[in-house]
């Protein structure tokens, strides 16, 4: 056994000439909650496949669960529940036979498969849909089913893809409320991917930002938007040079002065602080509206890559169906 | 993986794959009504041509449409796969502990169940007009037909495996392939009287064995070449199948 539930080591994926994934390091510690956000076409969803021994390298090493995933697939499989883009369950099957197939697929009896298939039912709202068909269920709640298939043997390790795209915000919501409700429970390390930066933001306590391939930021969401963006004052003079007089005043302390007519925009190491002590230092330039302007996790992929994720048109939560 | 692994692997995905059979069984019957068209309007055509008696002609008619319905059914069943390919269901039973040959064993073994409850309607519904069958080679006969359900099954996944989602591919190879078989296997006219090049088509089809084998073990011929040879195509379709299947499905990502 390692240390790290998960270790990558320069694990390469391409397809053709394609390279989807370009020598991935990565340790996931016992009971961490890890997000990779990128775009799409990062390599997120072929990296997690790889680690869940859906694909196999086409180099590089990596040992999930204690168990190394090119000789001992199997046994990686045993020991980790996979929540995948998809729908889990088959159509036409029924929800509470499909957790018991699951739980049979895992290794209990009937009699623990049916007990346990109870179990998740009642933990994840689904008591009242046990005999219903799969393909009449609405897309949070196949996502909750989704999610106690992931759970039928008690994973240590939960790998989430993309787990709300094409859900609305209260099914999003809930949907998080039952997955960090379960983590807490069984101290569960959870991995997931995600293209939506308010969900890496509020849920994941480590973002790894993924580019092309790559991870090319690794830190708490708190820690990367300091390091790689900051702060930012926003101040609207009501004169024409007010703008300018702003920008002197601020200069020792900020960097990144930008004045754009009568904005005035400056990153600062504490805006808090920083835009009342410049509003005091010039008393006589009047000021319109002056907001700091905390970092997202949209600029620090800004100031990365020098894109938005926005621009990639996934970024936001919407109506969008569910990719297949 | 040993054998035991292998057995209970496959019997929970054949429980699996039963589940929605056994839940609906009129799915199995909507799928009867084809078979029962063309019982109903080609043997008196049959009949009307060849000048036999209805129970005669049924007599050559009914082992054909057997085979049919056998082939038709287990050659879409790979669409299903298709579907759980795209909804994830597959993906997720990759993912699990259970063993990729299982996988597709199980799935094939569920052709059994359709293939033979559709034949004994059929049986059923065509001896009050007449057609008479063999005890004996009827058993015999439908073992034959679940052999070759298998088969014909996994070929139908491997496919499947294949094409992944495209849809218009599967179905396009599997209509292609559809009425060749069938035409060539002897189901509707004798192929006798076909050219020397269609018999020689017909030759490497196991399908035209099988319709033979059919035709003998209902009229109570079980211990016959006829038969053998009918056996030997069933295995061979099975062995085929199966080989091809897990193969297809060890590489499934």
């Amino acid at each position: 056994m390692t240390s790290s539930l998960i270790e990558a080591r320069g694990l390469t994926r391409s397809f053709g000439s394609v390279q989807a994934v370009r020598g991935l390091d990565l340790d996931v510690a016992t009971g961490e909650l890890v997000a990779f956000l990128g775009p799409n076409g990062a390599g997120k969803s072929t990296s997690l496949r790889m680690l869940t021994t859906l694909l196999a390298p086409t180099s590089g090493s990596a040992t999930v669960a204690g168990c190394d995933i090119a000789t001992d697939p199997a046994g990686v499989r045993r020991r980790i529940g996979y929540v995948g883009q998809g729908n889990g369950a088959g159509h036409t099957q029924r929800v509470a036979d499909e957790l018991v197939s699951q739980g049979r697929a895992y290794g209990l009896r009937r009699r623990e498969a049916r007990d346990r298939a109870a179990e998740l039912m009642s933990a994840l709202e689904l008591d009242a849909l046990a005999g219903r068909k799969v393909q009449t269920l609405s897309g949070g709640q196949r996502r909750r089913l989704d999610v106690a298939l992931g759970l039928v043997h008690r994973p240590g390790l939960l790998f989430l893809d993309e787990p709300s795209t094409g859900l609305d915000p209260q099914s999003r919501a809930n949907l998080w409320e039952h997955v960090l409700r379960l983590r807490a429970e069984h101290g569960m390390t959870v991995f997931l991917t995600t293209h939506y930066l308010d969900e890496a933001d509020t849920m994941a306590e480590r973002v790894m930002v993924m580019d092309h391939g790559r991870v090319i930021a690794d830190d708490t969401a708190d820690r990367l938007k300091s390091k790689h963006v900051g702060e930012r004052i926003v101040v609207r003079a009501a004169g024409r040079d007010g703008a300018a007089r702003l920008a002197a005043a601020v200069a020792t302390e900020a960097s990144d002065v930008a004045v754009d007519g009568r904005t005035l925009t400056a990153r600062v190491e504490n805006g808090p602080a920083t835009l009342p002590a410049l509003l005091r230092a010039v008393p006589d330039v009047a000021v319109e509206t002056a907001e700091v302007r905390r970092a997202t996790l949209d600029d620090v992929f800004l100031a990365l890559t020098g894109r938005s994720l926005r621009d990639t048109g996934s970024a936001e939560p919407t109506t969008e169906t569910t990719g297949a | 993986m040993s054998v035991r692994t292998f057995t209970t692997d496959t019997s929970i995905v054949l429980e699996r794959e039963l589940r929605p059979v056994t839940r609906d069984p009129f799915s199995v019957v909507f799928s009867m009504i084809q078979p029962l068209i063309f019982l109903g309007l080609f043997t008196p055509l049959l009949a009307g041509v060849t000048g036999a008696s209805t129970g005669a002609s049924l007599q050559a008619f009914v082992p054909g449409i057997l085979v049919m319905s056998c082939l038709v059914g287990t050659s879409m069943t790979g669409s299903n796969l298709q579907m759980e390919m795209k909804s994830g269901s597959h993906e997720r039973l990759l993912v699990s502990p259970l063993g990729r040959p299982a996988q597709l064993v199980g799935r094939a073994l569920k052709e059994i169940v359709p293939v033979l409850v559709q034949a004994l309607i059929i049986v059923a519904v065509t001896l009050p007009f007449g057609f008479r069958v063999a005890p004996a080679g009827l058993l015999v006969g439908l073992v034959l037909l679940a052999v070759t359900a298998v088969g014909l099954g996994s070929l139908s996944y491997s496919l499947a495996l294949a094409v992944r989602e495209q849809e218009w591919a599967f179905w396009g190879v599997q209509q292609t392939l559809l009425f060749p078989l069938l035409l060539l296997a002897g189901v509707l006219l004798p192929l006798e009287s076909g050219p020397g090049w269609m018999r020689a088509a017909a030759s490497v089809n196991p399908l035209h064995y099988l319709v033979d084998a059919e035709r003998a073990l209902f009229s109570g011929d079980v211990a016959s070449t006829t038969v053998a040879a009918g056996l030997g195509a069933a295995v061979a379709t099975a062995v085929l199948g199966v080989w091809v299947g897990t193969r297809a499905m060890a590489r499934a990502s």
